[in-house]
């Protein structure tokens, strides 16, 4: 089963952290994912640059609308995901707890769908 | 098997029924790895038993029998839909592969499913109101009318939150199974709790005009023998304790009229001997393991009081120590405020008073009704007549219940007219 993580967090938490404690936090995270992939349950995994650089596109009456910002402002940011293929649910949970960011934000594990949208 | 043969064979399916079947539906449900499916299967097979029963005789396994009947049935099911959906014809080629006939042999996981249902039923990732609403269903066996009733709601509202619970199961693939030994504290945590506000939910209900639900109450302490049967822990044991001290004080903790009666008042020779026993051996076996916490703490304070004559020959020194232990294993505010209670009952009230005010000013308890009540009833006893009206005026604003509201009433006339009680 797959499920992709979203990792939130507050930016301004990674603001304010020392250059040092953040390459720290880089190295435990890419580290961290490097394990899942040699266990074969990484399909894809990657942090996202800062929330001001978000455009959210909509097509309203066959017109491309993009806007500035991300599409709903919130407290967290998403800051990353990883994309997993475990058991099931208790596993995703695992591997997510396990994430160096879900010490001080929140991951939210969503199952995927296998085929199609309907 | 004898007296079973000698009965009508509907009798005997009604009683089979009864007791066995959550413990076919734990099974099927893992056999073909879905909720729906396995009511389904379930329906069936007590259907065909009924049908088959009185023609050929009690099997002499029910339980397997009706499992066995429940998974080929729903093989069977399967292979004919399969007509309109080619999918299901491999779904029930994978059941009949992976799983095997408890019939042809033996299956060791079947002692096992019961567990896994209550701990699927309290998956964290369920809400607490879907945790509670499933549990009743699939593992107590209530029906969604029961339940509603019970938490005084709509049949429609605890259906759908059953009918979401069972999607979210289904679709993020929340296993069927009895959590690794390093995840069990955590996970049966979730689980006590969802017991512990069903009996609290029957014990003291939060709103409306009956203070006992007694079916609720009686259904979280058969979910508490089933889970001590399962799994001896020794919370769980305590959780039980604690539910089975409070269970023996029913009878006596309202009078004829549905009133409240407090503890000090309440007439201890109708306290339940048999619960408070079961309860007090309990505690013994938890405590031994040394590794108990609050629901052991909990029920132990319980036993103090269930072994006192009365108010006054209660060991409140004792009560006051396990209070302390309890506040360091759940410090909350709550639990403060029961220790001032009992230290107010070991030291006078100008000491209790003294920490509930204190309690009071950090605020986390302003909106707590049992908070101005108690802080009224201190002050009552001290004489402080304009704080005990203040403190009774409070209470009653933010009270819920009908019966404590008809009691602060009564506290508050009796302070008016100053009779004393």
């Amino acid at each position: 089963m797959k499920y992709l993580c979203l990792v939130y967090l507050e930016e301004k938490i990674l603001n304010a952290m020392p250059q040092k404690e953040r390459v720290a936090l880089s190295d435990e995270s890419m580290a961290y994912c490097d394990q899942l992939q040699k266990q074969g349950q990484l399909l894809a995994a990657s942090p996202l640059h800062p929330v001001e650089t978000a455009t959210t596109v909509r097509v309203r009456d066959g017109k491309t609308v993009p806007t500035d910002g991300p599409f709903a402002e919130t407290k967290e940011q998403l800051g990353g995901f990883l994309m997993i293929d475990v058991r099931d649910l208790n596993d995703a949970i695992r591997i997510a707890a396990q994430f160096p960011a879900a010490r001080f934000g929140s991951i939210e594990v969503r199952p995927m769908k296998e085929l199609g949208c309907a | 098997m004898s007296d079973k043969a000698s009965r009508p064979p509907r009798e005997t399916v009604d009683a089979i029924y009864r007791t066995e079947s959550r413990r076919v539906l734990a099974t099927l449900i893992r056999l073909l790895g879905d909720f729906d499916a396995a009511e389904e299967a379930l329906h069936e097979a007590f259907t065909a038993a009924m049908e088959q029963w009185p023609r050929d005789g009690v099997p002499a396994n029910p339980l397997a029998w009706l499992v066995s009947t429940g998974r080929f049935k729903a093989i069977d099911g399967m292979r004919r839909r399969a007509r309109y959906d080619a999918s299901l014809n491999e779904l029930a080629k994978h059941i009949e592969n992976t799983s095997s006939d408890p019939l042809e042999q033996k299956d060791e996981h079947i002692e096992d499913d019961r567990l896994r249902l209550i701990f699927t039923c309290c998956h964290p990732a369920l809400t607490p109101e879907a945790q509670i609403a499933l549990t009743l269903r699939e593992v107590c066996g209530l029906t969604t009318e029961e339940i509603a009733r019970a938490f005084l709601t709509k049949p429609a509202t605890i259906a759908q939150r059953i009918v979401r619970a069972k999607a979210k199961i289904r679709d993020a693939r929340i296993p069927y199974e009895v959590p690794l030994p390093s995840e069990l504290p955590g996970r049966l945590d979730t689980v006590l709790h969802v017991v512990y506000l069903v009996f609290n939910e029957g014990y003291s209900a939060s709103f409306g005009s009956s203070l006992t639900r007694a079916d609720l109450s009686g259904e979280a302490i058969r979910l508490g023998r089933l889970l001590v049967q399962l799994l001896a822990e020794p919370e769980v044991m305590g959780l039980l304790a604690m539910m089975l001290l409070h269970e023996s004080r029913r009878t006596a903790r309202t009078s004829e009229s549905g009133d409240l009666v407090l503890l000090e008042q309440q007439n201890r020779s109708l306290w339940n001997r048999d619960h408070i026993g079961e309860g007090v051996r309990l505690i013994e076996r938890a405590l031994a393991s040394r590794r108990f916490g609050p629901y052991t703490l909990q029920a132990a304070i319980a036993a103090v009081h269930a072994e006192a004559p009365d108010t006054a020959e209660t060991d409140w020194a004792q009560i006051v120590a396990l209070y302390d232990l309890l506040f360091r294993a759940d410090p909350s505010p709550i639990v403060e405020l029961n220790r001032a209670v009992a230290i107010a009952m070991r030291d006078g009230p100008t000491k209790g008073l003294e920490l509930v005010d204190k309690l009071l000013a950090r605020g986390a308890l302003a909106n707590y009704h049992l908070a101005h009540a108690v802080r009224a009833d201190l002050c009552r006893r001290l004489g402080k007549k304009a704080d005990a009206r203040a403190s009774y005026e409070r209470a009653l604003v933010l009270t819920t219940q009908e019966p404590e509201r008809r009691f602060l009433e009564k506290r508050l006339k009796e302070l008016v007219d100053g009779t004393v009680s």
